[in-house]
């Protein structure tokens, strides 16, 4: 204060003292790295996602395992045509419509869909999560808090009933729960254009794309007609986990 | 620190006014929000069965409120406040100044009536829709214009070093509002992230812990530098560990997101790189501290008749705890165990009611009385706000500490005959009590921002009464 000319550093960071443009450039420069190094190989390395990592794929080899990851769709299936195992599809319209309700409800706040490799975790919830299984999921829905449950592996495990019990009152199913009642969601119908529209936005996605036909999208208009909101998220929570057929011995992350 | 002038400088403070009275009016309503969604979760009927106030839509407005409502018109009020005090000069904009007022407030209101509705994007501390997120970026990028300029336009020779802070705030929020709200739209209100699983995750992460860091913590790291010396009218202990802290955690927080996704399906080098990074940042954090604690060396008896250097002094210690504690819970032994659980949200809240909000508090007391020239209207009820915020956050923190710490444990025990001792519910049920506990711990906290509400507006008052005159924001 006293002496303005007097370098209390080094030079260096004595100039960046007294120069906006320069303070600023620097700053820019240091707080880029850590994203650019963490994020963008993400886009790029083989090995980030279950279905192009060369080692899984030589684990399965060894373990003799043909079940694929990702669906293989042949030309003339329809959505429909798909059966649990044969490997992660991009969404069904009636599960889409229940997965924008999900969002909007905010359950990913209180449920993970995340598997963590632990013993306790495979006794509770199954197989742990692999990254291609949420590749469709725009945004991830992985969460970061368990006030409820996990649901990454809820699909087949409890039935329908049961689902439209417990989202209505789940009090009334389990006693201790702390989970709002969601009964209303029945009075809602689900927009079919909507759904229609959410599937062309998925189509459109730069990084992992729906790979939605022209006739997925003309037929999903009828595929939830009439349906409500509750149904739908019903037909979402029943379509989770069960895309990819796991086999023992297999390495699905490295 | 603030030149000295043959002339006394004019600044321009009306607009840091505004911003002031605002942050104390988001403390209190945003505070108020977190203890109604507490309770939702202790009692399940508080839902009240209405779509518009259940936990999953009010919990974002919440984080909202505090985050950007109370943590944003702080950092825009110190960040003004601030910048014109070390340069010695006006604003380079009064106009644009405020226009980020208006803008910012419009933003909030826009939050307060989209986010109940259930307009969400769906990522955690960037749930608001497409359009909301365009006005941020145009009133952030106006904000951060106006700062910079006027660094640009000081007449003092060297940039002060809480505007270090603030211009690192300003660029990586840039980054990373721009880069994570990258979405397509389906309508005016529904928009969709245009990343998907794996990356979106790492990239959600990448924002949501340098929210956190440069945010919540380079931002109020510039108020520490510049508010806890005015308070105890010491010089900064330290110029150059300063610098090293500075520049330590400028270029290493934005590592250390990946730790959020330990064990999950995120490549293990990337999870492990960001806790190696975040254990490093122990060194800084600490640095950082230090330096404001020491700054009080030979005026710490102070701190028996100044309420205000009281939250300041306290705030960095609550810094010093949380930033030892999130190296901790990054380490993956410890993260297989705390992930998921209240731990996390114990973990938050040690750092936004006990640093964030302590020294924003101390922040705003000292400018109050700076800004209408005078005294509070009752330094004992800062006193009173002082403990109860101090009590309040401890009480709070311990709740989930204890529920946390149990939850990690029930889930993950087992029976002699190698089955898992607890069901799910069990857990939730056994929460029970801590979930009560952080009510209370909440309601004192809020009670707390009340006492500061009416404190501040009553000085507001007897200074204008003062002046003769009705007009809240009085001349400069």
């Amino acid at each position: 204060m006293s002496d303005h000319g007097k370098i209390y550093s080094t030079n260096f960071q004595d100039s960046l003292e007294r120069s906006t443009v320069k303070l600023a450039i620097m700053i820019a420069l240091a707080v880029a790295v850590g994203g650019l190094v963490e994020i963008v190989p993400l886009f790029y390395v083989d090995s980030t996602m279950t279905h192009l990592s060369p080692n899984v794929k030589e684990s399965q080899r060894k373990a003799g395992d043909v079940a694929p990851i990702v669906w293989d769709r042949k030309a003339g299936q329809t959505l429909d045509d798909w059966k649990p195992g044969d490997g992660v599809r991009p969404y069904k319209p009636l599960e889409l419509a229940g997965r924008e309700v999900y969002i909007r409800e905010g359950c990913y706040l209180c449920h993970s869909q995340m598997i963590r490799p632990f013993r306790d975790e495979k006794d509770r919830y199954g197989h742990y999560s692999v990254s291609s299984e949420s590749m469709y999921d725009h945004p991830f829905q992985w969460g970061s808090k368990r006030t409820g449950p996990d649901l990454a592996r809820v699909g087949g495990k409890y039935s329908d009933e049961w689902h439209r019990r417990h989202l209505s009152y789940p009090r009334n199913v389990v006693p201790e729960s702390v989970m709002p009642n969601f009964f209303w969601l029945d009075n809602n119908k689900v927009d079919p254009a909507n759904v229609a529209a959410t599937m062309e936005v998925m189509r459109k996605m730069p990084f992992y794309p729906a790979p939605y036909t022209d006739a997925d999208i003309a037929s999903a208009k009828a595929a939830v007609d009439g349906k409500t909101e509750l149904d739908a998220v019903i037909a979402y929570l029943q379509g989770l986990g069960n895309h990819i057929k796991f086999t023992d011995g297999v390495n699905y992350r490295d | 620190m603030e030149a000295t002038q043959a002339t006394p400088v004019k600044y321009d403070m009306d607009v840091v006014k505004w911003f002031s009275i605002m942050a104390v009016i988001y403390l209190v309503v945003g505070t108020l929000i977190g203890v109604y969604i507490a309770a939702e979760l202790a009692w399940p009927f508080l839902n009240f069965d209405i779509p518009y106030i259940t936990f999953g839509r009010l919990r974002p407005l919440h984080t909202n409120a505090v985050i950007f409502a109370f943590g944003g018109c702080t950092l825009m009020a110190t960040g003004y406040y601030i910048v014109q005090r070390t340069g010695a000069t006006r604003l380079w904009s009064n106009g644009l100044a405020w226009f980020t007022f208006w803008g910012w407030n419009l933003i909030i209101v826009l939050a307060v009536i989209t986010l109940p509705m259930g307009f969400t994007q769906g990522k955690e501390y960037a749930e608001l829709e497409w359009p909301i997120d365009i006005m941020i970026a145009v009133v952030w990028l106006a904000f951060g214009l106006n700062h910079i300029m006027t660094v640009a336009i000081r007449k003092t020779s060297h940039i002060y070093v809480s505007n270090w802070f603030t211009m690192s705030m300003i660029v990586m929020i840039t980054y990373l509002h721009v880069v994570n709200s990258l979405a397509i739209p389906v309508s005016l209100t529904k928009s969709y992230s245009i990343f998907s699983g794996v990356q979106d995750a790492m990239i959600q992460w990448w924002w949501g812990h340098n929210a956190v860091g440069f945010y919540l913590t380079a931002g109020f790291l510039g108020m520490m530098y510049y508010f806890v010396p005015k308070q105890a009218n010491r010089p900064v202990f330290s110029y150059r560990l300063s610098v090293l802290h500075f520049w330590a955690l400028t270029f290493g927080y934005v590592w250390l997101g990946a730790h959020h996704l330990q064990y999950t399906a995120l490549p293990d080098w990337t999870g492990s790189l960001g806790a190696s990074v975040s254990l490093a940042m122990i060194i800084p954090s600490w640095g950082g501290a230090m330096n404001g604690m020491m700054t009080l060396s030979g005026a710490w008896d102070r701190l028996r008749t100044d309420y205000i250097l009281r939250f300041l002094v306290v705030s960095l210690a609550f810094y010093a705890m949380s930033t030892f504690e999130g190296p901790v819970m990054s380490i993956k032994t410890v993260n297989a165990l705390s992930h998921y659980t209240d731990w996390t949200i114990g973990h938050v809240h040690s750092g936004a009611l006990g640093w964030v909000a302590m020294v924003a508090v101390g922040s705003i007391y000292h400018m109050v009385k700076k800004l209408w020239h005078t005294e509070m209207y009752s330094d004992s009820l800062v006193n009173v706000h002082f403990w109860l915020a101090t009590i309040g956050a401890v009480v709070y923190v311990v709740a989930m500490w204890v529920s946390g710490i149990m939850q990690g444990l029930m889930w993950r025990d087992y029976d002699e005959y190698g089955a898992l001792t607890y069901t799910f519910v069990e857990s939730v049920s056994a929460m029970h009590p801590y979930y009560a506990m952080r009510v209370v711990g909440g309601i004192i906290y809020n009670l707390g921002a009340w006492i500061m509400l009416y404190n501040v507006v009553m000085t507001v008052r007897q200074a204008c009464a003062a002046r003769g005159t009705n007009a809240v924001p009085a001349n400069a």
